[in-house]
C-alpha cells in the first residue's frame, strides 16, 4: 500500500476528541493505546492499487448535484435538501430570493504592483462564468442579480512579494448586497489574495479563482463581519497544469455565514489545500462546505477545517465533499475537520463525504472528530509541571494556531491571533 | 537524598465491562542515585504503574501509598508532581498540534523551577543538550512530537529529562524501537542524569539490551501487576537466558 497505509496505521489508534493525537509510533506494537478514553471519532483510509471504495454517503451522490448559472434551475430550498439541511433558512430567506443589491458592499483594492490590474465584467463576459458553476440557490442568485463583476488579474510571470489586498465592506446591516469577484492569476504568476469582509449586510458574494498553469495562487477569505451580518457565497477555482492552490478561510464574525469552497482541477499535476477556522459565539451559526472534484488524473488535494466553539445556541457545520472520479487516476487526496466544544450549549456537525469511482489513487482519506479537550495532550503537558489552566491555554491556542500558521501573510496571522486571543477571554481562556 | 516509595499499591481502571485490577499490590522503594530495571511482558502492568506515578486520570488507586520523602503524591495533581521531582519519560509520547518545542519546553522549565529560566543561558543549555543527544536543531521549531519518527520521540523525551532535572524518572520502555547508536545515545542522556544530578531512576524494559548500556543495581521482574521476585543484575542475566516462562507458569497454573 501506498501512504494511505501509515497514514491509516497512525491515524485509527488516535487519540481522543479533538485529537490528531498519534499516540502511537509507527511501526511498534500499539499495547498501551488504550489510554485513550472514548471520544466521536471517524477517521478512514482508502486507496492502493487496484483497490476500489466507495464511501457511503448521507446524500446523493455530489457527482449529480445540479451546476448551472440558469436562476430557474434552482427551487427556493425548504430545508429537506442536503445541501440545506443545517442552515437557518430563515434567517437566510433574505439572501436567497431572487433580488437586486440594495445598498452595495464597497471593495477597496489594494496593491499596485506592475502586472496587476483590476477592471470589470459584465454577466456573459470572459473570464467571468467559466471556473465558477453556481451549486445551490443563493449562488446562482448572487451570480445572476451582479451586472458588473470585479476582475483582478495577475499577468503572466508576475511574482508578487506583497498581498492583493481586497477589502469588503458592508455598508448597510439588513440591506441586500450581491457580488462577484473574479481573481485571474497568469500562467507561472504568484500572487495572494486577501478578502477581508467588514461591516454589514446580507451579502451574497461569489467569487471565482482561476489558477493557470503553473501559477502558485492563495486566496484568505476573512469574515470578520459585525454581529448582524449574514453572508453567503460560493469560492470556486480551477487549478490549471502543476499550479498550486491554497484557500484559507476564517470565520469569526457575522451572525450568519455559509460558504462553500470548491476546487477542481483543468489539467494534472495540480495540488490544492484548503484551509478553514472558525470561531461561534453564541447565537452565531457558521457554516463552511468545502467540495474538491478530482476531475483529471494525477493531483493532489488537502483539506483541513478546525472550529471552536462557545456559548448558547453557538452552531457550526463542515460538510466535505470530496469526489474522485473514475478518470482522476493517480489522486491523492486528505480531508480532515476536528472541532473543539469549549462550553455547554454548542453544537458542531462534522460531516466528510468521501467518493470515490476509481481503485488506482495514491490515497484517499478522511478524519472528523468533535469534542472537548483532548485529555491525553492535557496529561502530557501537566506531566512536565505545566498547570491545567495553562495547559488548557497551550492546547487550545495550539489547536487554532495550526491554520493560522497556514495563512502565511505575517500582518493577517498577528491580527487573526489577537482576535482568537479576545475571543478566548469571553470563555476564559 | 531523596526516596521514591511505593507501598502496596493497588490499580484499577474502569472498562466496558467494568472495573478491572491491574495492580495488585506493588512494593517497590527507590532512593536518589539508584537504578532500578523493572522487566517483565507484555500486558503485566508495567506501563500501568508508570501512569499511576505520574497520576493519569485513567488509572484508579484502590489502596496502597505512594510517597515521595514526606510528600503525599496521591494525594497531589499531575503537574504537582512533576514539579515535585518526578518525571516520566512515556512509552507513546504524545503529539501536541500547534505547540512548539521551543514554546512547550520555556514553559514547562518555568512551572518547574518557579521562575522563567535566563534566556541566554536557557537557549545554550536547549542547544547543547539537543546536540548531545544527536537531535536536529530545527525540532526546536516544530510541534511538540508532532511527525518525529519513535527515535526521535524517545530522545526527546530523554531531552526534556535532562533539562528539567528531576529527582526520580520512570522511564516507560524508551528503549523500544530504538537502533543501537539511538540506544547509546538515549543510554548517556540517563547515565548522565544520574550522575550529574543523583537522579534516582525505573528502568522499565521488555529487554534486556539497554542493560548494557545502563547497569541497574536493583533488577524487579513483574508479572500480572505485582513484583515476582527481585535481585542483582544477575537477575537480567537470567531473564536474557531463560526468558519469563518460569515466572509465567505459576501465574497460568
Ligand atoms: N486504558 C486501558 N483500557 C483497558 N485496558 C487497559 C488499559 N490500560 C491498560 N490496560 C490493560 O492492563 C494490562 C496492563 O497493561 P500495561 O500497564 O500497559 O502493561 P505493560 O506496560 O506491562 O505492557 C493489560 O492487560 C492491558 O490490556
Ligand atoms: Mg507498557
Amino acid at each position: 500500500m501506498t501512504n494511505s497505509a501509515s497514514a491509516d496505521q497512525a491515524e485509527q489508534v488516535a487519540g481522543v476528541e479533538v485529537g490528531e493525537a498519534r499516540i502511537t509510533i509507527p511501526g511498534m506494537s500499539e499495547e498501551g493505546e488504550n489510554l485513550a478514553t472514548a471520544h466521536e471519532e471517524t477517521e478512514h483510509s482508502h486507496g492502493g492499487l487496484g483497490e476500489s471504495t466507495v464511501k457511503a454517503k448521507s446524500g446523493g451522490s455530489r457527482a449529480d448535484r445540479t451546476t448551472s448559472l440558469n436562476v430557474a434551475d434552482f427551487a427556493v430550498p425548504t430545508g429537506r435538501e442536503e445541501e440545506w439541511r443545517f442552515s437557518p433558512l430563515k434567517k437566510l430567506g433574505r439572501v436567497l430570493s431572487d433580488a437586486a443589491t440594495q445598498t452595495p458592499v464597497t471593495l477597496k483594492v489594494r496593491n499596485t504592483a506592475t502586472g496587476v490590474t483590476h477592471g470589470e465584467l459584465a454577466l456573459a463576459q470572459s473570464p467571468r462564468g467559466t471556473v465558477f458553476l453556481a451549486a445551490d440557490r443563493a449562488a446562482v442568485v448572487g451570480y445572476s442579480q451582479t451586472q458588473t463583476a470585479d476582475h483582478i488579474k495577475v499577468a503572466a510571470n508576475t511574482e508578487l512579494s506583497e498581498p492583493i489586498f481586497l477589502d469588503i465592506t458592508g455598508e448597510a446591516a439588513g440591506h441586500r448586497a450581491n457580488g462577484h469577484i473574479v481573481l485571474e492569476a497568469g500562467n507561472h504568476s504568484k500572487a495572494v489574495f486577501v478578502m477581508e469582509h467588514r461591516g454589514s449586510a446580507d451579502a451574497n458574494l461569489n467569487v471565482e479563482v482561476i489558477v493557470r498553469d503553473g501559477a502558485d495562487v492563495t486566496v484568505v477569505s476573512l469574515q470578520r463581519w459585525d454581529e448582524d451580518a449574514v453572508h453567503v457565497g460560493q469560492q470556486d477555482a480551477e487549478v490549471g497544469r502543476d499550479a498550486k492552490y491554497k484557500h484559507v478561510s476564517i470565520t469569526l464574525g457575522g451572525e450568519v455565514v455559509r460558504l462553500n469552497s470548491n476546487v477542481r482541477y483543468s489539467a494534472e499535476g495540480g495540488e490544492a489545500s484548503m484551509y478553514g477556522l472558525y470561531f461561534a459565539d453564541a447565537g452565531q451559526h457558521l457554516e463552511h462546505r468545502s467540495f474538491v472534484d478530482h476531475n483529471s488524473p494525477r493531483n493532489s488535494s488537502n483539506v483541513l477545517y478546525k472550529g471552536a466553539l462557545q456559548g448558547q445556541d453557538a452552531r457550526t457545520v463542515w460538510v466535505g465533499d470530496v469526489l474522485i472520479r473514475k478518470a482522476a487516476e493517480g489522486t491523492d487526496s486528505y480531508e480532515k475537520n476536528q472541532n473543539l466544544i469549549l462550553t455547554d450549549g454548542a453544537r458542531a456537525d462534522s460531516i466528510p463525504n468521501l467518493e470515490i469511482e476509481t481503485g488506482l489513487i495514491e490515497g484517499a482519506g478522511h478524519a472528523s472528530s468533535t469534542g472537548r479537550f483532548d485529555e491525553n495532550h492535557l496529561f502530557y503537558l501537566m506531566a512536565r509541571g505545566i498547570p491545567e489552566k495553562e495547559a488548557r491555554q497551550l492546547v487550545v491556542r495550539g489547536f487554532l494556531n495550526e491554520i493560522v500558521q497556514a495563512i502565511g501573510v505575517e500582518s493577517i496571522e498577528d491580527t487573526v491571533q489577537q482576535d482568537l486571543e479576545n475571543e478566548l477571554k469571553i470563555a476564559g481562556f | 537524598m531523596s526516596t521514591l516509595a511505593i507501598k502496596d499499591l493497588h490499580v484499577s481502571i474502569e472498562t466496558e465491562q467494568g472495573s478491572k485490577e491491574i495492580l495488585k499490590g506493588v512494593t517497590l522503594t527507590i532512593k536518589s542515585g539508584e537504578i532500578h530495571a523493572i522487566m517483565g511482558p507484555n500486558g503485566s502492568g508495567k506501563s500501568t504503574l508508570a501512569s499511576t506515578i505520574a497520576g493519569h486520570p485513567r488509572y484508579k488507586v484502590t489502596s496502597g501509598t505512594i510517597t515521595l520523602d514526606d510528600l503525599d503524591v496521591l494525594e497531589m495533581s499531575v503537574d504537582e508532581r512533576a514539579r515535585a521531582g518526578l518525571f516520566l519519560a512515556m512509552q507513546y509520547p504524545v503529539e501536541v498540534p500547534g505547540v512548539t518545542m521551543t514554546n512547550f519546553l520555556r514553559t514547562a522549565k518555568t512551572a518547574i523551577d518557579g521562575e522563567a529560566p535566563k534566556l541566554r543561558t536557557w537557549a545554550k543549555d536547549v542547544r547543547g543538550a539537543m546536540e548531545k543527544l544527536k537531535i536536529d536543531a530545527d525540532f526546536a521549531n516544530r510541534n511538540v512530537n508532532e511527525g518525529f519518527s519513535g527515535g526521535e520521540k524517545k530522545r526527546v523525551e530523554i531531552l526534556q529529562m535532562e533539562l528539567f532535572r528531576p529527582k526520580f524518572a520512570v522511564l516507560d520502555e524508551t528503549d523500544s524501537g530504538l537502533d543501537i547508536d539511538a540506544l547509546r545515545v538515549v543510554s548517556d542522556g540517563v547515565n548522565r542524569a544520574h550522575s550529574e544530578n543523583d537522579m534516582g531512576t525505573l528502568l522499565i524494559t521488555h529487554y534486556t539490551r539497554i542493560l548494557n548500556y545502563i547497569t541497574p543495581q536493583f533488577v524487579h521482574v513483574f508479572v500480572d501487576g505485582r513484583v515476582a521476585e527481585q535481585g542483582g543484575p544477575e537477575l537480567a542475566d537470567e531473564l536474557e537466558a531463560n526468558g519469563y516462562d518460569r515466572f509465567l507458569a505459576p501465574a497460568q497454573a
